[in-house]
């Protein structure tokens, strides 16, 4: 490989290759920035004023949240690109993202409840930000059960790539819902035009979180993809040939 | 941020069920996830080889 193009990585050979160089270093990444946001958020941050120590859930629940609504918005990305340009492995790639943008919503759901229950009294309530949130949920697990569903794999892509790019509007429905609706999950604290409203120990705790699940998101990814790139390509030679050195 | 025993940290003040029940679950998910998409990788890997030892 002399060149590097654009669609250099189109080739599932050599995007498997890229993640295999790549991924070590992503999950050291994944595990540093983890633990570093670990520590700030439990022995440097300090108790909350009305919070307590149950504030401290932010620290996977915010990052889990972004990510849900940016893996989405990825998968909807990839599989517009292996629509519009006959590129299956970014078909794959959204493939790839689902079950993992799936469970960073059920996580968001799930550790939302949990704070929600000594905050709010209550471990579900029906306002439009969790609603849209378990929407999500939905339309990932509907992606997964529908590209599974199509034998045809092309075809599967196809109609995947509907449904990703048709339920992508509930992005922005999430993000704004606070803002349109009366809503009992509390408003923005960040802001690309303000200050954040929250004190500087536990903004840098969250965001050093956030850029952790986002490392983790790209390895078991990328791990993901390059099992479906195996998976589709079983009767090409790069994949038997490296079948045969991988499993020795 | 100070904690005064083992004890007092598990406790979170009161709130460690909640707290810890949401790391758990979140700590459980980020260690099966990657054990299972590996696991799905080394089947695909498999699969391609008896495919390879098929054509021979």
């Amino acid at each position: 490989m002399n060149t590097l193009r654009w669609s250099t990585f189109a080739a599932p050979s050599r995007f498997y290759a890229l993640v295999s160089a790549v991924n070590p270093w992503l999950w050291g990444l994944a595990i540093v920035l983890a633990l570093a946001a670990l520590y700030i958020g439990f022995f440097v941050a300090p108790v909350d004023a009305t919070q307590g120590n149950s504030y401290r859930i932010i620290f996977i629940h915010v990052p889990a949240a972004w990510l849900s609504m940016v893996l989405y918005l990825a998968m909807a990305f990839w599989a517009a690109m292996g629509w519009m340009l006959n590129a299956r492995m970014a078909s794959m790639l959204a493939r790839a993202i689902a079950p993992t943008g799936a469970l960073f919503t059920f996580l968001a759901l799930w550790t939302g409840s949990f704070w929600g229950k000594p905050t709010w009294g209550t471990w579900w309530v029906w306002d439009a930000r969790l609603t849209s949130e378990l929407i999500l949920l939905f339309l990932y697990l509907g992606y997964i059960a529908l590209v599974s569903s199509i034998d045809d794999v092309v075809r599967g892509d196809k109609a995947g790539a509907v449904l990703a790019l048709v339920g992508a509007v509930n992005v922005p429905i999430i993000y704004f819902s606070v803002v349109w609706w009366n809503t009992l999950h509390q408003g923005a604290t960040i802001s690309a035009t303000a200050a954040p409203k929250m004190a500087q120990t536990m903004l840098l705790a969250m965001l050093l979180m956030t850029l952790s699940f986002w490392a983790y998101a790209f390895a078991v990814v990328f791990t993901r993809a390059q099992a479906l790139a195996v998976e589709r390509e079983r009767h090409t030679d790069w994949a038997r040939s490296l079948a045969g050195k991988e499993l020795q | 941020m100070t904690w005064g025993s083992p004890a007092e940290f598990f406790a979170m003040g009161g709130y460690g069920l909640y707290v810890w029940g949401a790391y758990a679950v979140c700590l459980a998910a980020m260690l099966i996830e990657p054990w299972l998409t590996r696991r799905q990788r080394r089947d695909a890997l498999a699969a391609a080889s008896r495919a390879e030892e098929d054509s021979r």
